[in-house]
């Protein structure tokens, strides 16, 4: 029998079923419904613990009591009134709604689940509500009427299971006519929810093992050595090249931060075989750290302060490794975070160089003051400049989509990058549906801390509307490759795959370089990085002359 | 149930105004105590806000971005929808503001029957949220007529215009008609979607019937009940020059729409009109996309406690250097 934690305990049609309607009675009336496969399980004692956070206890979400520390209520309306102080989009997003609707069939929850809870309108009147009851005039006075509401245990409950119901993902701010964005928030309802020691162990635990090891997995600086020569091994049988990532090493030109996702889990060990490879045929002089060893940072889903605690390790590292500037991998949140957080949060990155592409001479000047570079824009500029020598026909066995990242796409706009890149490394590149795409681009359903297998019911419905994209390109054009620049996509997307698309697999973008990368000294290759037969197998090095791109 | 406690608020307020005719201190009170209070209200209240706003800093710059970044320089970026730069910044904002072009992207989402999700462009909204504000301005414009003598040129170019097209007299201004229909429209969509009706509270209903109250009110007025324009604008002027007098015989319907307006004008600092200011210091409008280029600072930042490399490499160091991995003490 299956249980809540995996997809088959999900009938198809049962989460295909229209939604039947909002319920009779009105949203403040309505009380949460924790049933297994919709919540994640509360943050550990032990991980509150090594991260010195208030409150840490052992509880479950569907005990009736859950332990709130003394004076909560008073805890939460000053952390509010600290925050809106803080942040004049929290003021803005709370005052200016005009519940016009217009995001509300944008969020992937709503639309796989019709839960009107997870309409983001409403996702931001949960907080709205108590907002107005302490903060303005007239909630004070009116009261309910103006859509006023007490503090209650059941409103820390209601914002629990909602605000670890949406992915920060944006969606709902590209439709907004106030750019009102529902992931602020969510991000404001989970710091509020973490002065009371309440977080989720999907997100806590990672974070704990970060600030900690490096990395969102625990994995020490020995078992990140084995990992890496696990996958040089499989690296040289694939190719006959034998690479070697350096780690830790002392005045590197470059450092290398990636998500830690791909060390482990395939298929995100392909994308990471993808880099050393890459690197390693263009001669680049980088390093990993084991140290900084996670350009991912569940601190975004925790609040801006953990934010800021786990992403200095990646600058300090910089700085004593002494290298010139950095160069980042794919990941989603980790880009957010670099792009609109890092320099702010742990700059000035002073001691660094202006990134400049040792290989084609570009200066990125769009990374003038952060000093990092996405992988993306990297080997956009390598191709632009006809420095790879590539035969997409390797890629021949595969009919690749490309599922844009929230995050680089609506918190960044890498857009054309990974594009161009795909098309000059795979014959047979189709896109999905253009408001699927792009900056409209649907989530996974698991990000921000939302990929747990026991939240399988909400990952599911949330990963409808992608899902079903997919499908749609599978079915019009045979797609069976899904590539995406995020590790929580290559972590989450093949559930989501094999539940609504099955027979898509999902890739990352560099692994479908490293395929199509024709290297010096090569072996005839029969096969890709996974193993799976070429549909051409090709001869090796020497059969290709100048790049194959044009 | 929310919408019904909303009209019948609206006409109690209308009521409440047309006793404004029924003397010389009630029209005192209504025609000109109350429309200074009204508009002092909507000033100081406004200033308030829009005070209030500025003092929380914007402490990371996170535009929404909905276009291709600016990066390498053979990549065409998306200027207005991902601007990198103040001009581009100000072309955004200037979309947002008079084109409303975040709502012109609405898209509708409806299940075909083999099950696949279809997003249709839905222009719906966008339409009657233009036809609102933009007729909405220019009946405002219009009134201007009411409190400047002499009428501006401009204001007088507007109004014939916007009466063009009329049928039978006297004028029907175009912009009453469409005001009227707008919102007509919106509290439709309002009542017919079931979502939209269940997170309306019932602020949004009482401002549509406010609206309505004023717009009808007016049209009444303009049409069937009549006023003495000579006299209403004698009265107006005076109260726009700061020598108020009591109003000649302007008859109650003026009164009670009059009142409306009052209403709504100390109302918006404390309701979600307050959007109209918002809008220009929404955080993921307004900033540029360049934080990788330019240091955005943030003025409240403050050190926090970090796990540095010096204790990572304390705990680690016997396994570091075992399996090879440089270290900083031997
Ligand atoms: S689109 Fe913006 S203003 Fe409209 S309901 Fe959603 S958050 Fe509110
Ligand atoms: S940020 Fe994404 S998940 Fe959250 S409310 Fe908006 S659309 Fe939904």
């Amino acid at each position: 029998m299956p249980t809540p934690d995996q997809p088959e305990y999900y009938p198809q049609h049962d989460l295909l079923k229209p939604p039947a309607g909002p319920p009779q009675s009105d949203w403040m009336d309505t009380p949460v419904d924790f049933r297994p496969g919709s919540y994640i399980y509360p943050g550990k004692a032990k991980n509150l613990k090594i991260l010195d956070l208030p409150h840490a206890r052992d509880w479950s979400v569907t005990d009736a009591d859950w332990q709130l520390p003394a004076d909560w209520q008073r805890t939460v309306l000053e952390g509010m009134a600290d925050r809106l102080g803080k942040y004049r989009s929290f003021q803005i997003f709370m005052d200016c709604c005009v519940r016009c609707g217009a995001c509300s069939d944008k969020c992937h929850f709503f639309l796989g689940g019709g839960d009107p809870k997870n309409m983001p309108v409403l996702r931001a009147e949960l907080l709205r509500s108590v907002y107005r009851k302490n903060f303005t005039a007239l909630g004070k006075v009116l009261g309910r009427i103006a859509g006023a509401r007490e503090l209650t245990v059941d409103v820390i409950k209601e914002w629990f299971s909602y605000f670890y119901q949406c992915t920060e993902c944006r969606r709902c701010s590209v439709f907004c006519p106030f750019g009102i964005d529902t992931a602020e928030v969510t991000m404001m309802g989970r710091e509020l929810l973490g002065l009371l020691g309440i977080y989720v162990n999907w997100v806590i635990e990672p974070v704990a093992n970060c600030f900690r090891y490096g990395n969102h997995l625990g994995i020490q600086p020995h078992g990140l050595r084995d990992t890496f020569d696990f996958m040089i091994d499989d690296i040289e049988q694939a190719t006959g090249i034998r690479v070697d990532p350096p780690l830790n090493k002392k005045g590197a030109e470059i450092l290398f931060v990636t998500p830690s996702g791909d060390f482990v889990a395939d298929p995100g060990t392909y994308t990471c075989m993808g880099y050393m490879l890459l690197f390693h045929e263009l001669g680049l002089d980088y390093t990993f750290s084991t140290y900084a060893s996670d350009g991912g940072n569940f601190g975004l889903f925790t609040s801006h302060e953990m934010t800021k605690r786990l992403n200095a390790k990646i600058y300090a590292e910089a700085r004593r490794l002494g290298v010139k500037w950095i160069l980042g991998g794919e990941c989603g949140h980790m880009w957010r975070i670099v792009h609109q957080y890092m320099d702010t949060m742990n700059g000035p990155a002073d001691f660094l160089e202006v990134p400049r592409s040792p290989v084609t001479g570009t200066v990125f000047e769009n990374a003038r003051s952060t000093k990092m570079v996405h992988i993306m824009e990297f080997l956009a500029d390598l191709i632009h400049e006809g420095r790879l020598k590539l035969d997409p026909a390797r890629n021949d066995h595969l009919r690749v989509t490309f599922h844009d990242s929230c995050n680089p796409a609506r918190g960044m706009g890498l857009l054309e990058e990974p594009r161009y890149v795909i098309r000059n490394v795979c014959h047979h590149f189709f896109e999905m549906p253009a408001n699927t795409i792009r900056e409209q681009t649907f989530c996974c359903g698991g990000g921000a801390g939302l990929g747990t297998d026991e939240n399988m019911e909400m990952r599911l419905r949330g990963g409808l509307p992608r899902g079903n994209a997919v499908r749609y390109v599978q079915q019009r054009h045979g797609v069976n490759r899904l590539a995406a620049i995020c590790a929580v996509d290559r972590a989450t997307l093949p559930t989501v795959c094999d539940y609504w698309a099955p027979g898509v697999q999902v890739t990352g973008v560099t692994e479908l370089v490293a395929n199509a990368l024709v290297l010096r000294g090569e072996k005839p290759r029969s096969t890709d990085l996974r193993g799976e037969p070429l549909q051409t197998p090709t001869a090796g090095e020497s059969a290709h002359e100048g790049p194959a791109h044009d | 149930m929310k919408l019904l406690a909303s009209l019948i608020a609206v006409l109690m307020l209308f009521a409440l105004g047309l006793l404004g005719a029924a003397g010389t201190v009630p029209g005192v009170l209504l025609g000109i105590v109350i429309p200074y209070l009204a508009v002092a209200t909507l000033l100081a209240g406004m200033t308030w806000r829009v005070l209030k706003w500025s003092r929380a800093p914007v402490p990371f710059r996170i535009p929404t971005s909905c276009g291709q970044q600016r990066s390498l320089g053979w990549i065409e970026p998306a200027r207005l929808d991902n601007p990198s730069g103040t001009l581009g910044v100000l072309g955004r904002m200037a979309l947002e503001v008079l084109c409303f072009r975040s709502l012109l992207r609405n898209t509708a989402a409806r299940r075909t029957p083999s099950d696949r999700l279809v997003y249709a462009w839905r222009p719906a909204l966008w339409l009657g949220a233009m036809a609102f504000h933009g007729s909405m301005l220019v009946i405002l414009l219009r009134h201007l007529g009411m409190v400047i003598a002499p009428i501006p040129g401009p204001v007088a170019l507007l109004a014939q215009c916007d009466g063009f097209l009329a049928i039978g007299l006297p004028v029907v201004y175009l912009s009453s008609l469409a005001f009227v229909v707008a919102l007509l429209y919106l509290l439709a969509r309002r009542l017919s979607d079931p979502y939209l009706r269940y997170l309306s509270l019932a602020e949004d209903y009482f401002l549509v019937a406010l609206l309505l109250g004023i717009g009808l009110s007016g049209l009444a007025i303009r049409h069937w009940l009549g006023a003495d324009l000579v006299a209403v604008k004698q009265w107006a002027l005076g109260l726009a020059s700061l020598r108020p007098s009591l109003p000649g015989p302007v008859g109650p319907w003026l009164f009670g729409h009059l009142f409306l307006a009052c209403v709504l004008a100390a109302y918006i600092p404390f309701s979600k009109v307050v959007h109209m200011a918002g809008v220009l210091m929404s955080p993921t409008r307004n900033l540029a996309n360049n934080s990788r280029r330019v240091r955005h600072v943030n003025p409240w930042d403050y050190p926090v406690q970090v796990h540095t490399y010096q204790e990572y490499e304390d705990e680690l160091r016997s396994k570091m250097q075992a399996a090879g991995i440089p270290v900083e003490k031997e």
